[in-house]
């Protein structure tokens, strides 16, 4: 199927996250979307799939105009989505999500679960995609689930196919397999729309690059560029792509780890028995694929877990059984993995959430009463310090994009006399500039002798910020490496496997 | 819905994590060993405060009954003190479970719940008779309202509404069920008013809280308060002024099934009841078939799960979310229809005394699943009646004490024994199309 974009316009109140884009896609093509967090691919991608209504332009399917008013007629003109945050069912098995709005029904609307089911494990096999139709969805494995989509989307013969940034939740095994996938369904004649921002991927299957940027097209981009090209062309100015950094200069053991066990809410042991050390001056990268114990671990650190085990042991003081209040005065900073839900307060201006770590005593409380002068002073300081692009600091923290929300909540971590520093996820959906500085000021961080646990499920970052590299798989060290190990190793061992000949580097 | 999915605990410092009752060292494994722990030494307390004598006969029959089953006469105070022993033995076994940090099974609580009521019974009446198919039986006829209330509730909730209101449905579905039945002159004429009204506090339910994203569980606890306003303005001006004319119903009848009617214990409990029961059995197993094995059960629950992935997948998640909490409303109306046509023949004010929060707490304790639902609401029912019949043999126990019971229970079963609960993810969460 063919699909023509013609200058398509959304906006969101006073923003124009799609400013006239125009788009071909050829069957049999993997057409990729490369632009920044926030460029408006997404949007872009949910107007085609009917989700929002563009303000101005056309959709165009094999020559024919199309008028969508809900996901339901694109997916009946042959268009399917595999979304970023799948939108599956956890509670239901794979045969219901597969026929949730597309039901075989038997008598009185009696549903066909069989019929179903076959329907699953027909496309399953077609494409090797090992999918039971009667597992329940929330007990697979993130890349089957992504399978799931899939099948979702192709049980309903779609014949283009949009993958939302696929592969940001898969580990780099299956990130391959999923390249795979995506050839395979090129040669069996589906157009393919892949959105994505790591370079990478796009380099490998891409037929066709269309870089967006700010919601505008800013061109097309030849598959065989290199990274810096690319990279360049996505943020509209040469970026570094390498973290500069100075070799580590190591203390004292800061940060021991003894036999940490977290069993979560469900009873499911989430933390098995880690043990490590981090120097002072160093940074520990735990590298994993998420949910493989990486949050437990940092908020066991924390306080913020209920039923931990073992030790944790920051200059000779243990904090296992301590309040958070007592950790956090213990001097440890945390940059929390989604800084939406415990990293700001979104309603607050940026100025209240500079204080929340501070907010019992000196230098913003005193008698109980709030400074709000230090603290107002403090602020636009940070705000300058730190870059923040926002129009004051009175402005609410809601209202600022990604990379900004996340320079103030490292603004307000590093911003104390700090023995420990817990980076999570500490550049999750924040853009290329300000990854740089996050990342500026996490070396920074380390340079100043302060023991430093990135966790990231993001490779490239693991490796640009690592002094040693420790693999989590099911809560479970596999080894603690190098920082210039080989991909290939990092990702085998990332699926639990530990190469033979590994030995663990102790720092 | 979070307000009572799982009650805060010391343990977990007041936040309630994610709906799920914990099983690991957590609050969760804890609550069961000592709330059964706290109730046996209860019993035991009670036991020894007043040591019973005589015999206690629990009588099985009723002589309409096709065989007649003979009394059993126990000699009360060895009976309880035997019902401890076993009341400890369970207690021990759940304690065993959390140490070795294994699962507690459902068994548990419901055996130990069985024993330990005999054990009271034959304490409180000691010397005297209880009899089991009234005790059954009433406590059946008392669940029928909150069974109608609580599977208002399930599906409500199960498409993404919390149904507050069900205390509204079920009080104005009375009122328009003793209206209609006095002028029209036919009883079933108001059975289908009352379901009429309970879909039309449905309506305005949804309105809000679907259309214009108002806080669910305030505007349910709004549309009660103004349904006791509203039914009392009316009965006070209009209804009493004529009740010959609009408030004297004719009483639906109990219609006794043959056979089924005649078997020893079950027969009067279930099947000797009014046609209203009845169409209660069928709502109950439709319900429950439909929502797990039709497409539309599938699409309702897929809307209460996660609204978004349905719209995905081009299903109208506020239609359906509106049509299902109209169907709920309408069955939380007939059970309205209950209290003025068969409980009594005529409204009166705010007659049905709270029983849509109970049917709510059933909503929970049942996990928002129909028959788990309708066996909790029983159970509430058991608790209300238990109350009316003791106070009936003058037992030792001071009525007020009794009368908190039902209450008491309620609050037992949500906060201890529900097990792992989790509420329809996007339960109470209105849905915005962008």
């Amino acid at each position: 199927m063919r699909l023509v974009l013609r200058g398509i316009t959304k906006r969101f109140g006073s923003v124009v996250a799609n400013d006239s884009i125009s788009l071909t896609v050829e069957p049999g093509e993997i057409h990729c979307l490369l632009g920044e967090n926030g460029a408006g691919k997404s949007t872009l991608m949910n107007v085609l799939y009917g989700l929002y209504k563009a303000d101005e332009g056309e959709i165009e399917l094999d020559g024919e105009v199309q008028h969508f008013t809900g996901p339901g007629d694109a997916m009946a003109a042959g268009i399917g989505m595999v979304h970023q945050h799948f939108m599956l069912i956890p509670v239901f098995t794979v045969a219901e999500n597969v026929m949730l709005g597309n039901e075989t029904i038997g008598f009185a609307g009696t549903l066909d679960l069989a019929e179903a089911s076959k329907r699953v494990t027909e496309i399953s096999e077609r494409f090797g995609f090992h999918v039971n139709p009667d597992a329940v969805v929330e007990d697979l494995p993130v890349g089957v689930q992504q399978r799931v989509e899939i099948i979702k989307a192709l049980s309903r013969d779609a014949e283009l196919l949009v993958f939302d940034e696929p592969t940001a939740v898969l580990t780099p095994q299956e990130t391959d397999e999923l390249m795979d996938i995506m050839r395979q369904l090129k040669e069996a004649g589906k157009a393919i729309v892949f959105i994505t921002h790591k370079l990478r991927e796009v380099r490998e299957v891409a037929d066709r690059i269309t870089v967006i940027r700010l919601g505008k097209v800013v061109g097309e981009a030849d598959p065989k560029a290199s990274n810096a090209e690319l990279a360049s062309m996505m943020v509209g100015r040469p970026v570094e792509l390498v973290v500069h950094k100075d070799a580590a200069t190591l203390g004292d053991d800061a940060l021991v780890v003894k036999d940490l066990r977290v069993v979560d809410v469900a009873g499911h042991t989430q933390v098995d028995g880690l043990s490590f050390t981090i120097r002072a001056g160093e940074v520990l990268a735990v590298a994993g694929v998420q949910g493989n114990g990486q949050t437990e671990l940092t908020e066991a650190i924390l306080g913020l877990q209920d039923d931990v085990s073992g030790s944790i042991n920051l200059d000779g003081v243990e904090l296992v059984g301590r309040s958070t209040r007592k950790i956090l005065d213990a001097g440890v900073g945390f940059i929390p993995e989604d800084r939406q839900v415990d990293g700001l307060v979104p309603g607050f201006t940026i100025a209240e959430n500079l204080m929340l770590n501070r907010s019992f005593k000196s230098p913003f409380v005193r008698n109980g009463s709030l400074r709000i002068g230090a603290l107002r002073e403090f602020a636009q300081k940070k705000l300058t310090e730190y870059d923040v692009r926002a129009r004051d600091i009175d402005s609410l923290a809601a209202n600022l994009s990604g990379g900004n929300q996340q320079k103030v909540v490292v603004a307000r971590e590093l911003s104390r006399d700090l023995r420990l520093l817990v980076a999570a996820q500490p550049t999750r959906g924040v853009d290329v500039g300000s990854i740089e500085f996050i990342h500026k000021q996490i070396v920074a961080t380390r340079d100043r002798g302060i023991p430093v646990l990135v966790v990231s499920t993001e490779l490239d970052e693991v490796v640009a910020l690592a002094d040693r590299i420790m693999v989590l798989y099911r809560g479970k060290v596999v080894g603690i490496v190098a920082a210039d190990t080989p991909r290939e190793t990092l990702g085998l061992m990332m699926t639990g496997e530990r190469p033979k000949d590994l030995k663990d580097v102790v720092a | 819905m979070s307000i009572a999915t799982d009650l805060p605990t010391p343990e977990s410092g007041g936040l309630a994590p994610d709906g799920a009752v914990t099983h690991g060292r957590g609050s969760g494994a804890r609550k069961l060993p000592i709330v059964l722990g706290v109730l046996t030494l209860l019993l035991a307390g009670i036991l020894l405060r007043s040591e019973p004598s005589g015999d206690t006969t629990f009588q099985l029959s009723t002589v309409t009954d096709f065989v007649t089953l003979p009394d059993i006469v126990v000699p009360s105070g060895p009976t309880a003190w035997l019902m401890v022993v076993i009341c400890l033995g369970l207690t021990a076994e759940a304690v065993r479970r959390m140490l070795t940090r294994a699962g507690q099974p459902i068994w548990i609580p419901i055996s130990f719940a069985i024993v330990w009521m005999i054990g009271f019974l034959s304490w409180a009446a000691a010397g005297d008779r209880i009899r089991v198919v009234s005790l059954l039986g009433g406590a059946v006829a008392l669940a029928i309202p909150l069974v109608f209330g609580a599977l208002g509730g399930v599906l409500g909730e199960r498409a993404g509404v919390v149904n507050i209101a069900i205390e509204g449905q079920l009080l104005l579905g009375a009122f328009a069920a003793a209206v209609t039945a006095s002028t029209t002159g036919s009883p079933w004429a108001g059975v289908a008013a009352a379901a009429v009204a309970g879909a039309l506090v449905a309506l305005i339910l949804g309105l809000f809280a679907i259309t214009y994203f108002v806080d669910q569980v305030i505007v349910g606890v709004v549309l009660n308060v103004l349904v006791v306003g509203l039914t009392n303005f009316l009965f006070r001006q209009v209804l009493t002024p004529n009740a010959e004319s609009l408030n004297s119903p004719e009483r639906l009848r109990a219609v006794p099934i043959p056979v089924l009617g005649d078997i020893p214990l079950i027969g009067p409990i279930f099947f000797r009841q009014t046609p209203l029961v009845y169409l209660l059995y069928v709502v109950v197993a439709v319900v429950a078939f439909a929502l797990y094995r039709t497409r539309w059960g599938l699409r309702v629950r897929a809307v209460g799960e996660h609204p978004k992935a349905a719209d995905t997948v081009g299903i109208k998640v506020n239609r359906t979310r509106y049509r299902t909490i109209l169907l709920a409303g309408a069955i939380a109306g007939l059970g309205g229809a209950y209290f003025s046509l068969v409980s009594v023949a005529g409204f009166n004010r705010e007659m049905t005394g709270g029983a849509g929060y109970i049917a709510l707490a059933a909503v929970i304790f049942g996990k928002w699943d129909p028959i788990r639902a309708t066996l909790a609401a029983l159970l509430f029912g058991f608790a209300t009646n238990l109350q009316g019949v003791l106070s009936a043999i003058g037992s030792p126990v001071p009525s007020q004490f009794m009368l908190m019971l039902p209450y008491l229970v309620t609050i037992f079963a949500v906060a201890g024994l529900v097990g792992r609960s989790r509420p329809p993810a996007a339960d109470g969460v209105p849905y915005r199309q962008q």
